[in-house]
């Protein structure tokens, strides 16, 4: 924390005896954690990057993530906003933990890491949420159809008073109603929701429910994992443990990682969602 | 608790409790970081949801910017997330440079190294 950048001469700095960063090895070594947590997380994001350039053609965030919980889909994005929203939310609870920690303030330093723990609970519930609709899909799913179109599929979507139209890209729309009866009573085959093998979203294209599964599972692991270091903490905080120590600084290392949990959220949300 | 790397001096980060007085500071300065982020992430989903990247099926020219913009916004508030809330900026340069330098440079090369990689195999499935 601030107030230890001061001027110190090198001589008492690297002459041992102490950390020449003037921090405590356990703030130290979280952070070394963190970079090489972070060097997972870069390296499986770049993974992505690798596909995606290779492909060329990718599934859209707003396209395939548009549903709300209780109100259907045509809401693009908003839900994973509102999740992120919680997050960053749930990061500034656990800064003021923190900051609350350095005055020993104990009452102050419970309310803010229960907000945390509760903020980030959320997360967790809104993630699983999220890959429970991610499997199961749209309404009608995908059809194959090698002779039609850019890739060989198309969404199937219903039109409003009846029947069905077919999206074969982007909003490319195949709407007479003959041509669509056609190309739907024979499909080569067809896809709904996503697994490891297929997805709707990118039927030519597995790795993206792959990469989905993994960066979302691995990072929602990260959090389901703070959650519970938080609590743990919490209870510390509540039995007493830090005022016996007399500093909270066990509340500052659980809050670096739960902050990194956030930094990577932050990457996540850009790549699959906005870009 | 006496620990024997904490015997040099006072000023770590264990002992540099502080009072009221710059509490009051710092919470300041958490609350503006705060209303920052949820700023910008309002502004990305709110372009995002608005500015499409295809238009009935055709593509949209100034799309790249559009990307290009998300992704420095997203560097933006990952420099506030590792300085303000991480507090890596309130710490020793020599540490904060340990920290960010090997990974950034680590980072850069790796994109470099499988976007080429990726360029290339995506001409031979494109052929």
């Amino acid at each position: 924390m601030a107030g230890h950048s001061e001027k110190v001469d090198s001589a008492t700095l690297w002459g041992g005896g102490g950390s020449p960063f003037r921090l405590s090895y356990g703030k130290q070594w979280m952070w070394f954690f963190l970079v090489s947590d972070a060097l997972t997380f870069g390296g499986l994001l770049c993974t992505y990057g690798y596909f995606r350039h290779q492909y060329g053609d990718w599934p859209i965030g707003e396209e395939v993530f548009n549903a709300m919980p209780f109100l259907g889909s045509g809401f693009p994005l908003l839900y994973v906003a509102l999740m992120t929203f919680i997050l960053i939310v749930s990061s500034v609870t656990m800064v003021l933990a923190v900051e609350a920690g350095h005055r020993l303030d104990k009452k102050a330093v419970i309310k803010w890491l229960t907000l945390t723990v509760i903020g980030g609970a959320f997360f967790v519930g809104s993630q699983a949420w999220e890959w429970y609709h991610f499997i199961h899909g749209s309404h009608y799913g995908v059809i194959l159809t090698p002779e039609l179109m850019n890739d060989g599929w198309a969404t199937i979507r219903e039109v409003v008073g009846g029947g069905f139209s077919l999206d074969y890209g982007h909003g490319q729309m195949i709407t007479d109603p003959a041509l669509v009866s056609q190309y739907m009573a024979e499909p080569m085959g067809a896809i709904q929701g996503a697994n490891m093998i297929e997805n709707e979203y990118a039927p030519m294209i597995p790795q993206f429910g792959n990469l989905f599964f993994f960066i979302t599972g691995f990072h929602g692991f990260h959090v389901l994992s703070g959650v519970v270091i938080n609590l743990i903490i919490l209870i510390n905080v509540k039995k007493g443990v830090y005022d016996e120590r007399g500093h909270f600084e066990m509340v500052e290392k659980v809050g670096l990682y739960w902050h990194f949990v956030d930094l990577v959220w932050v990457f996540v949300f850009t790549f699959f969602y906005l870009v | 608790m006496l620990r024997d790397d904490l015997d040099l001096d006072k000023e770590y980060a264990l002992s540099a409790n502080h009072d009221e007085e710059h509490g009051k500071v710092l919470r300041k300065k958490i609350w503006k970081v705060t209303i920052i982020l949820t700023a910008i992430t309002i502004v990305e989903v709110i372009t995002g949801g608005s500015i499409k990247q295809f238009y009935d099926g055709v593509p949209n020219e100034s799309w790249w910017m559009i990307k290009w913009g998300f992704i420095f916004l997203t560097l933006v508030k990952a420099g506030y997330i590792v300085l303000s809330f991480m507090h890596l900026g309130d710490e020793r340069k020599n540490f904060r440079y340990m920290v960010l330098g090997p990974y950034i440079l680590f980072i850069l090369y790796l994109i470099f190294h499988l976007f080429t990689e990726a360029t290339y195999w995506g001409e031979i499935i494109h052929q």
